[in-house]
């Protein structure tokens, strides 16, 4: 597969190919989504309105509560949830809710994530070998 | 990762399919986060809220019930954290009986694998404090900040799928909070305004946690000047919890791993970060206040301790809500029965306020029941609700606890 390969830590999950939704905030199931609707609901958020089903969610770091780790199951098992969920820092709560859902998940780029990729572009992820890929 | 023979018999079946299971999760998390082997852990505090589970939450765990009893049952003591219904206040609070039905089958395949209902995220206040260098799997923020940090106990955030896991396994993976390594400090603060209020308390969590912003960040503070109560550490912990995920803190000379800076700061500290009142002012001023009206006060997220109860009675006797606001204060099923004995609900209640046990707001559908009863201006004196809560479609404000019952008596705040 050609394109710009972006290596980060070995992650969780399966290889999947998606369009990229980009932001420098941070992400929390709980205080950010309106999980019902498929968008992002908290006022302040740069994502604020957006639909994250389906995409390649691509944001800074993990934050808040512990909620997260049941909710990406339940989001997945509506077709409600993200293709995959890439970070520059993650916490144990989202490693922990991309287990039980099997929802890719990668962290630890070699450079910032959110910079690296816009938003729109066609990405593909592989978490067994931690790199995403760039393709257009 | 390097397992023992028993773990390698657990991960070839010999103890039965939920913990062959939990183990093998517990492995994909370990070795997202390098941890080289796992530690035994002697508790467990487990979140599962229905909101949260979902029907398929809920169908995973009645699925996980529905094994033998040798093989579900839980191997260390498991306690919950708050449900997403109080059963004997749910039609009042105009909550739907779909939820209670899903809250019912969830606490039956939680009973049938052995795990005791305490509905608390108070458990380090009122059911078994771990001890000093006690290794831990607890499973909300504020319980495993405040385990870390003030008791000195280990745990990582354990959600409640993990939480499970180390529950069947009697394990975690080793790494984060669980290591020396990582409880040193990398942040440094002087606080020069001792906060006077739970809220203040809330905000010094929320100033801190804005700053330092990710879960491998551990906060030093300095200045705080003799040692704050158990319900101020309890909110200045779920703030700093809520605001920066961070899992631990230190203050000198008052939790028990940093007596001096050299305790928690290997080689030379870095540059402190002054932290005046006028911080904690301007966290305040970033809520805003309800002039308007206020719909509802709500008193939880931490759960309120018997000592808080009391406070909220005492503020209440003698008044009455007004008819325009409601009034919530959530506790723990224990602190509420304790209340009861004492008086306190029925004061609380006298005044027209609602006392509910084994919930916390945040956790019992807040979208759909402030929709359901009107509520949008949400007044609180927890620093970590008005985090949370804007995401259900309210509009926070933070205030202490004694002007938040001037404005539930008053119908709005005043300036």
């Amino acid at each position: 597969m050609s394109g710009r390969v972006i290596r980060g830590h070995v992650g969780i999950g399966p290889a999947v190919t998606g369009i990229a939704l980009v932001a420098r905030d941070d992400f929390s199931a709980r205080y950010d989504l309106d999980r019902i609707a498929g968008v992002f609901s908290r006022p302040v958020h740069k994502l604020y309105g957006e639909s994250y089903v389906g995409r390649i969610l691509v944001l800074n770091t993990a934050k808040g509560g512990v909620a997260t780790a049941w909710m990406l199951h339940e989001m997945k098992a509506r077709d409600m949830a993200p293709a995959a969920l890439l970070l520059n820092a993650a916490n144990p709560i989202m490693a922990q809710g991309a287990a039980l859902a099997e929802l890719a998940f990668v962290d630890r780029f070699e450079t910032d994530i959110t910079v690296a990729i816009r938003t729109g572009d066609k990405v593909s992820v592989d978490p067994a070998a931690g790199t995403v890929t760039v393709l257009a | 990762m390097r397992l023992t023979d028993h773990e390698q018999a657990m991960l070839a079946g010999e103890f039965g399919e939920p913990r062959r299971r939990a183990l093998a999760q517990q492995m994909m998390v370990g070795r997202f986060f390098d941890a080289e082997d796992f530690v035994e852990v002697s508790q467990v505090h487990l979140m599962a809220d229905t909101e949260s589970l979902g029907e398929a939450g809920v169908a995973w765990l009645e699925a996980l019930a529905a094994f033998p009893e040798e093989e579900r049952r839980v191997r260390v003591p498991t306690v919950t954290d708050p449900r997403g219904i109080d059963f004997d206040a749910y039609k009042r609070l105009r909550q739907l009986d779909s939820w209670a039905a899903l809250e019912r089958r969830t606490i039956d395949a939680f009973v049938a694998m052995g795990v005791l209902m305490t509905d608390t995220c108070i458990n380090y206040q009122t059911i078994l404090p771990p001890a000093h260098r006690e290794h831990v799997a607890f499973g909300d923020t504020g319980s495993t900040i405040y385990a870390n940090s003030v008791l000195g106990a280990r745990s990582n955030f354990e959600g409640g799928p993990a939480a499970l896991s180390a529950a069947l396994t009697g394990r975690v993976p080793r790494y984060g909070c669980h290591l020396d390594r990582g409880r040193q400090g990398t942040h440094r603060f002087v606080v020069s305004d001792r906060p006077r209020t739970l809220s203040d308390w809330g905000a010094l969590g929320g100033v801190v946690g804005r700053a330092c912003g990710s879960y491998w960040t551990v906060p030093v503070l300095e200045g705080i000047g003799g040692t704050p109560t158990s319900d101020e550490l309890k909110h200045f912990g779920a703030a700093l919890a809520s605001y920066g995920s961070v899992p631990l803190f230190h203050m000198i000379g008052v939790t028990p791993e940093a007596h001096a800076l050299g305790d928690v700061f290997e080689g030379a500290a870095p540059d402190p970060v002054p932290l005046t009142r006028a911080d904690m002012d301007a966290f305040y001023d970033s809520f805003g206040l309800h002039e308007d009206g206020v719909d509802v006060v709500v008193f939880a997220a931490p759960q309120q301790s018997l000592v808080e109860m009391q406070q909220i009675a005492r503020l209440l006797e003698g008044r009455i809500v007004d008819r325009r606001t409601t009034l919530i204060a959530a506790t723990s099923p224990e602190v509420k029965s304790a209340c009861d004995r004492m008086g306190i609900t029925a004061t609380i209640e006298a005044a027209g306020g609602i006392v509910l046990k084994g919930v916390c707001f945040y956790q019992m559908y807040a979208r759909e029941t402030g929709e359901a009863n009107g509520w949008k201006r949400l007044l609180t004196n927890s620093a970590k609700l008005v985090n949370i809560i804007a995401g259900y479609g309210y509009e926070p404000v933070l205030a202490p606890m004694e002007r938040c019952i001037d404005a539930a008596c008053a119908g709005r705040m005043s300036r």
